[in-house]
């Protein structure tokens, strides 16, 4: 018999809980909690799949401590210790064990995915071991979570969930930007600009807590500051930016940069029916204004080629546009 | 001069709820860490207070800096530039005049201090130490808001690059130094105190070599390391040593403290440099 | 409590390798899709994979090719595989695998840069596509970072993340509903809040997994209860093949923390033993009279095979998984097994700590990491583990559409049946549900499109449906539901495990016809958030009825042929090959038994065994029906 106070409650209220459960020998954390709905608590809420360590389902806090209830002995606890079971605490509570870790999908979702090279078939891809080995490592990654979780930039101040995307994502971030054939080449600067890498004081509870022993810190966050030094902080490089006004360009390019990378072959091939509006298709971005190399706009009105202001469409966008060119469906009224 | 994401992340639509207002379980305790958490900070902060102390203190002692039969010089009054520096003790030259807020070494230690200052491992050693930010993993910040590296001051961490180019060049500085030492008034000779000085030259290049901004510009900014064979390697070589960057961060520190005693004891005449070869 | 009601094109159940592909590939073809998940997106079982995803793209042996993969295939599956399926897998899956490349997947890499392929059971070429022992994240993570990307255009062209491409994570289908025949849509409960969703859709895609969870010692995850079985059985489909379980020989039995966890073949490859608590290595005892030729005598002979193999015959440790599993329940049986139920693996007391380190490097620490077991140090206990179904939904090959009294149900990945035979090979599952995810979902999307008019769910049906998934809670004080599992978990592993009789069979039938009453009245304490409980009930109704049509299965085929074993028939049977065994409901959960005749191989497939391989599987006058083909 061995004493567990677990938390039970939801996001209403909640509480410790005192429980007198059975440990055999050669058991997990997990298992306890199993034996504990079986016996006694049959709606104790807790998430799990695999109980091997490779699905990152059971994230837990043990003695307050960010882990997984599946990787976690008993006997690394002496047998009069009270195990002091809680859920993770960044995440809003859905049920006892269960949290809302829907910030890490969102997360997930804000960054750009893989871009493949736009002149390659399946099949024709070659990568060395050596360049693809440091992605990875990355790719090891199982999702628990924990990393998110310990993070004190989010778990101890909630307001930087907007700006801060968290461990998992930088090391995602470092892995396609080390991918030896994604074609983006503009993810050093969404790893500053949308995912906030600056917040990351490298205090490295991430690589501690990771069960998949990833050097979170080592290998993906310290590259990729340093990768935004390359682009950002190189005083040389931001001299330029401040004397020639570079900065407001790029801004815009980045504005723009919300339509999607080189469209996949299979969006291309795809074709809407009659009737129906073709989401997929390309709408033309309009070209930026008329900047000369040195990215300032001409400085003399002799110099510019047409009189007044360019076209806030783009100069070759004409007038009527057709109407088959247009992502968007009329409502019909005479329906249902 | 910064932006921070919060003003450029797209704002979450009604489908994404990006940054949720519900609540989180309500746990009264502010860590349920049961372990002595506070140890390894603790121990973190003294042994850094300990040093910077003994440092500043024996930094505008400004004297015990050289042992003239020997030609021991300690690493912190090299190059020793200022106008008052004993001669023979300055091998690049005396041009800053001597002022009491000014240590004798005024170039190099300036570049020392900010190396460290801004090295990816003290950073996390004092954030955590003093800073509480956080003290250890899983246990509350210490601040109400946080905003990290984003902004002034603590966004000129990330010149830490810069200061290691300059910092290579002081320690190829001390390790001239080292050389010297080993031609005395008596001509070529061995004594403990090259061997302590050599130690620390071992060391500091250990520490400086396996610093993360090495490791970056020798080869980790490359994308296909198989077209670059040789940075390839030499990425390797510091990627190895990287891991280690602490333990040299703290045994250079050691070893800097000890060489300095050492110079100083002998300077002083406390102790006799205890020579193995002429 | 309202329902909420969401309109689909193609809906995806499982969100596996096999659901995500589907989904990926309705999407592409325009489908308004679904994805709905009993877990966390991206949690799916297929991250236990380890070995990789065979594919004959030949990257390091060129002699590879779709028809050695083929036959391959059909070896392993004893020549009860559906050829169309088999063959369609064979020729389909390096695109499938190399499609996950421009989805940003990274294997490891041959020395020119293409993926490298690595040797195992069964495969003549080595054929493999793999990540380290990883291959199964790498394919759920990719399938799942395409989806996001697939959001991401979705996003830029209309707004929205989801609008095209949602994903249902933490969500459960409790049941189809149909109108006349044709799938209207699925209902089922978030298990997040316990509200009820209803999604209205003409196309439903099974890809729910297998049924692992019947069984006491498995591999599988909670979520293994045959889900998608009962639900194609409730449907109206048919299931075929039920008899056909793959167990491990040796998945760990003790301590808990690692139960059902897989010991890799190679830690006998590489020197382990089997022994029981006498101390005895046992395997020389179990040699049938077929493999005699091949394996040694005398524990000497067999020692010297390890540096020697060319004139040496093999370890009996080595040989096929059933006969290992065979041994080792016949040890347990006569009482020379550990209390755990499992014989001892023993590696440590043969071969040097830094030998087991370097070549069983994951294994060591997997071990180590999760129940302290030092492989170096100490003999493991192993027994029999269930590892995969091969039975499932009987689908047409080429489309993956459900057959039987049904229209507008795919089914993909494991929860289909007839692709592997009575026996899988292994690497053949990963490119198994990348080739029919792919096909199950563009089906599903063509079908949903041609549709001139959507069924529509009815009232009535949505209302039993709900009824039906409130019950457990209205009986507080009702059967517990863990203590059910934990019965029909002990029947399945005792009475229908690795070796079947008649007369335990029988028993097991008679034992789950009592436990269905029971499962009847089973209850759940506790609200609707969350609940697992709760959500345990449920599955077990799904449970029992895959459990059924197992046993039912296996009673009937009286031979034995790869994963089904009876003792008292140990022969395979040639006249059996020609006999699939469907099962099917009548009534509300009758379960009802028929068999069925295998399709042939059509002559040009026959044409690549040898006339002698065929002689062992055909009957006499079918063996002369097919060479006479060949002319």
């Amino acid at each position: 018999m061995r004493n567990f106070r677990i938390w039970r409650g939801d996001a209403s209220s909640g509480a410790l809980e005192d429980y007198q459960v059975e440990v055999n020998e050669g058991e997990v954390v997990l298992d306890v909690l199993h034996r504990l709905q079986a016996t006694q608590t049959p709606d104790l809420a807790c998430r799990w799949n695999c109980k091997a360590g490779k699905c990152g389902s059971c994230s837990v806090e043990i003695n307050g401590m960010p882990k997984l209830a599946c990787m976690t002995r008993m006997s690394t606890f002496t047998a009069d210790e009270t195990i002091t079971v809680t859920p993770l605490r960044t995440f809003p509570v859905i049920r006892d064990l269960v949290t809302d870790v829907s910030y890490n999908y969102v997360k997930a979702r804000e960054m750009p995915a893989f871009s493949p090279p736009p002149d390659l078939a399946p099949g024709e891809y070659r990568m060395q071991q050596v360049d693809v080995e440091r992605s990875q490592e990355f790719r090891k990654c199982i999702e628990c979570f924990l990393c998110q979780n310990v993070c004190h930039v989010v778990r101890d101040h909630e307001e930087n969930k907007l700006a801060f995307a968290g461990p998992r994502l930088f090391i995602r971030a470092a892995e396609l930007d080390m991918h030896p054939l994604d074609a983006r080449t503009d993810r050093k600067e969404h790893t500053r600009d949308r995912q906030g890498v600056g917040y990351c004081n490298i205090t490295k509870c991430c690589t501690e807590v990771c069960p998949e022993h990833i050097k979170i810190t080592d290998n993906a966050i310290i590259p990729m500051k340093e990768r935004v030094v390359d682009r950002r902080y190189d005083p040389l490089v931001w001299l330029g930016r401040k004397i020639f006004r570079r900065d407001q360009v790029e801004q815009q390019a980045a504005a723009e940069d919300t339509t999607p990378a080189p469209a996949s072959p299979e969006t291309v091939t795809h074709r809407a029916s009659p009737g129906q509006v073709n989401w997929a298709q390309e709408i033309q971005v309009p070209p930026a204004p008329a900047v000369g190399p040195d990215g300032r706009f001409a400085m003399s009105e002799v110099l510019i080629d047409r009189a007044g202001a360019p076209s806030p469409f783009g100069d070759d966008v004409t007038f009527p546009v057709d109407p088959e060119q247009l992502r968007y469906l009329h409502p019909r009224t005479d329906e249902d | 001069m910064t932006t921070t994401g919060a003003e450029s992340a797209p704002g979450p639509s009604k489908a994404q709820p990006a940054v949720t207002t519900r609540p989180r379980a309500a746990i009264a305790e502010r860590t349920l860490r049961k372990d002595r958490w506070w140890l390894p900070p603790g121990i973190v902060a003294i042994g850094l207070a300990a040093w910077v102390t003994y440092a500043t203190v024996r930094v505008f002692l400004k004297e015990n800096y050289w042992v003239a039969e020997h030609h021991y010089l300690t690493p912190f009054y090299s190059p020793c530039v200022s106008l008052e520096c004993i001669p023979e003790a300055a091998h690049f030259g005396r041009f800053v005049p001597d002022l009491p807020i000014l240590p004798y070494a005024v170039i190099s230690l300036p570049i020392l201090l900010l190396f460290r200052l801004t090295c990816y491992y003290y950073r996390k050693a004092y954030y955590r130490s003093f800073w509480l930010s956080p003290p250890a993993c899983a246990v509350p910040d210490g601040h109400a808001r946080y905003t990290g590296e984003t902004r002034f001051p603590l966004v000129l961490q990330n010149f830490h690059r810069y200061t290691f180019y300059l910092v290579v060049v002081i320690t190829a500085i001390n390790t001239w130094d080292m050389f010297l030492a080993f031609g005395g008034e008596a001509g070529f000779g061995i004594g403990l105190g090259n061997l302590v000085l050599l130690l620390n030259v071992i060391f500091l290049w250990l520490y400086t070599l396996s610093c993360h901004s090495c490791r970056h510009v020798t080869g980790g900014r490359l994308k296909h390391f198989s077209k670059h064979p040789i940075r390839y390697r030499w990425w390797t070589f510091v990627s190895r040593i990287n891991p280690k960057h602490m333990q040299f961060a703290w045994i250079s520190l050691g070893t800097l403290a000890l060489v300095d005693a050492y110079v100083m004891a002998v300077s002083a005449g406390w102790i006799t440099d205890l020579r193995f070869f002429n | 409590m309202s329902i909420q009601r969401h309109q689909y094109d193609v809906v995806v159940i499982g969100a596996g390798g096999a659901g995500l592909r589907a989904a990926i590939e309705a999407r592409l073809a325009g489908a308004k899709t679904a994805v709905i998940s009993k877990s966390l997106f991206g949690k799916a079982h297929t991250v236990m994979a380890e070995g990789g995803a065979a594919a004959a793209m030949g990257n390091v042996n060129p002699g590879d090719s779709w028809q050695v993969h083929f036959r391959d295939t059909m070896r392993g599956g004893k020549f009860l595989n559906d050829v169309r399926m088999a063959e369609l897998h064979a020729k389909e899956s390096p695109e499938r695998v190399w499609e996950l490349e421009i989805y940003g997947a990274l294997f490891d890499r041959t020395k020119d840069g293409r993926i490298s392929q690595r040797n195992f059971g069964g495969h003549e070429y080595p054929r493999l596509a793999h990540v380290g022992d990883r291959t199964g994240l790498e394919m759920i993570r990719t399938l799942q970072q395409k989806i996001v990307s697939l959001q991401q255009e979705d996003r830029a062209a209309t707004g929205e993340y989801e609008s095209r491409l949602r994903v249902f994570d933490e969500t459960t289908v409790t049941e189809l509903l149909l109108e006349d025949g044709k799938v209207a849509g699925a209902f089922g409960y978030d298990r997040e809040s316990g509200e009820f969703l209803l999604f209205e859709a003409p196309a439903v895609v099974l890809a729910t997994g297998g049924i692992g969870r019947s069984f006491k010692v498995t591999s599988n995850s909670w979520e293994y209860t045959g889900d998608g079985h009962a639900l194609a059985l409730r449907a109206g489909g048919k299931l075929i093949n039920m008899e056909f379980i793959q167990f491990h020989p040796t998945g760990m039995v003790w301590p808990p923390s690692v139960k059902g966890i897989l010991v890799t073949e190679s830690v006998r490859g590489d020197g382990g033993v089997l022994k029981n608590t006498e101390g005895q290595r046992f395997m020389f005892d179990y040699v049938p009279d077929v493999f005699r030729a091949y394996y040694a005598d005398t524990p000497e002979e067999a020692d010297r095979w390890y540096d020697d193999p060319d004139n040496n015959r093999r370890p009996p440790e080595l040989l096929p998984r059933d006969e290992v599993a065979r041994a080792i329940n016949a040890e347990v049986k006569a009482g020379r097994g550990t209390k755990a139920g499992g014989v001892l693996l023993d590696i440590a007391s043969r071969r040097s700590a830094e030998f087991i380190q370097r070549k069983l490097p994951s294994m060591y620490h997997q071990f180590k990491e999760l129940a302290d077991v030092d492989i170096t140090a100490q003999p493991m206990e192993v027994g029999p583990t269930c590892h995969y179904v091969m039975g499932g939904v009987e689908v047409d090959a080429d489309t993956g559409a459900a057959t039987g009294a049904v229209e507008g149900l795919f089914a993909a990945g494991e929860v289909s049946g007839g692709m592997h035979g009575s026996n899988r090979l292994g690497g053949n599952s990963l490119s198994d549900l990348l080739v029919f995810g792919k096909r199950a979902g563009e089906h599903a999307a063509a079908y949903a499109t041609a549709l001139p008019s959507r069924p529509r769910p009815s009232q009535a049906d949505v209302t039993t449906a709900e009824e039906a998934a409130l019950a457990p809670l209205a009986r507080g004080d009702g059967e517990n539901p863990y203590a059910l599992q934990q019965e029909l978990q002990d029947v399945m592993q005792s009475l229908v495990g690795i070796i079947r009789r008649r007369g335990e069979l029988e028993d097991s039938l008679q034992r789950l016809a009592e436990l269905r009453e029971r499962v009847d009245k089973v209850g759940a304490t506790g609200g609707r958030r969350y609940n697992p409980g709760w959500h345990l009930a449920l599955d077990l109704r799904n449970m029992l009825v895959v459990s059924e049509c197992t046993a039912r299965a296996a009673l009937e085929r009286e031979e034995s042929r790869g994963g089904h074993t009876r003792e008292d028939f140990p022969d395979m049977k040639p006249e059996w090959r020609r006999v699939t065994l469907v099962c099917s409901l009548a009534g509300a959960d009758e379960v009802r038994l028929a068999q069925q005749p295998v399709t042939p191989m059509r002559p040009e497939l026959a044409g690549l065994f040898e006339r002698d391989e065929l002689a062992k599987y055909y009957t006499p006058e079918e063996l002369s029906s097919a060479t006479a083909d060949l002319g």
